[in-house]
């Protein structure tokens, strides 16, 4: 309350009553709203970019150049294996969301390191599946269809490999500096990057492999 | 919420992400997960089941396939980031809303256009022999 007063005083743009202002105006936001409503627009124009990623595979799904379809190169098996990990990996990461509220560091440090195995181990499934396409002769340069499914699943391998980055800066800040306000708030917005990420590989997973191999 | 984040000067609002829940405790907060996780995972053996499976019509395997994705999204952006229908979460989700009104546009748009052009566009054969 006077925090909200004091910020209002010293914001030229808010110079009116105080009795006013605390009656009909509570007062800038709370930092922790401020914080990840911002990185909430931040996923979501992330989320706009994998939108035209989306749309050039959709549109090139057909142009194979003679080459192997979508039926012929995907593994429904790797690929259900490679999304129960990535499900798995948001749900202790929700975990360490409530740790973090908790202040349990031991519970914070094993559900972000389960979190992270998760995570690797998803990286290794697709980085595997890649080399052996490419080994195949079918890299992304051999169709339209196989750039614009690189492009699409390589971006979201790469948006993984930041937050695995990510995940580990957060544990060494915790590690570091325990839970402060800041720490807290730039975890939340990890745990917004983590949960959008398994969003985005929904869409992947039924556009790109279960529509894709239905070709 | 816990009492880490709650802020008396503003109980309207919640960052996304955040979980409003009455008196939450540990338990009901881990249970709200643990049921995100089963509804995603019967959703997801659905959709990986449907889209290898001879049992239903097959024109209608793709649009089931989009219909199992939108649900599931759904359920990730309700269970794990807490982005709900609560008057807490409005900023939250008309962002969202933006969001998703871009995202179809950028899609729908795309494959419009593109297999209109596709259709328009003249065989490159046909197109070869006029240019002699």
């Amino acid at each position: 309350m006077t925090d909200a007063t004091m910020d209002a005083h010293g914001d030229p743009n808010r110079v009116r009553e105080i009795a006013e202002l605390t009656m009909t105006n509570p007062g800038p936001a709370p930092k922790r709203i401020v914080t990840g409503y911002g990185f909430w627009i931040f996923i979501l124009s992330d989320m706009i970019m994998f939108s035209a990623f989306f749309a050039t595979y959709a549109v090139l799904l057909g142009q194979t150049a003679g080459g192997p379809t979508g039926r012929e190169l995907f593994d429904l098996r790797n690929v259900a294996i490679e999304t129960g990990f990535l499900l798995a990996s948001s749900f202790t990461c929700g975990m360490a969301s409530i740790a973090a509220d908790m202040r349990s560091k031991t519970w914070f440090y094993l559900a972000m390191a389960v979190t992270c195995a998760f995570g690797v181990g998803f990286l290794a499934i697709e980085g595997n599946e890649f080399a052996s396409l490419v080994a195949r002769g079918a890299g992304p340069t051999r169709s339209a269809f196989l750039s614009a499914f690189f492009s699409l699943v390589g971006l979201h391998g790469l948006h993984v490999s930041a937050g695995i980055l990510w995940l580990l800066t957060m544990m060494a800040q915790v590690f570091a500096k325990g839970f402060r306000a800041d720490i807290q708030r730039r975890f939340l917005c990890f745990a917004l990057f983590w949960h959008a990420l398994d969003i985005i590989w929904i869409a992947v997973f039924t556009v790109v492999y279960l529509l894709g191999s239905a070709q | 919420m816990t009492q880490a984040h709650d802020n008396a000067a503003h109980p309207a609002d919640l960052a996304p992400g955040d979980e409003h829940v009455e008196g939450g405790s540990i338990g009901q907060r881990v249970l709200g997960y643990v049921v995100g996780l089963a509804l995603a995972v019967l959703l997801t053996a659905t959709s990986f089941f449907v889209a290898g499976t001879d049992l239903v019509w097959q024109p209608s395997i793709p649009v089931a396939l989009v219909v199992l994705a939108i649900a599931q999204m759904g359920v990730h952006l309700v269970f794990f980031l807490h982005i709900t229908t609560g008057a807490d979460n409005t900023n939250n989700v008309l962002a969202l809303a933006f969001g998703i009104l871009i995202v179809t546009l950028v899609m729908a748009g795309s494959l419009w256009i593109m297999s209109n052009l596709n259709h328009n566009m003249m065989p490159m054969d046909q197109l070869m022999q006029m240019q002699r």
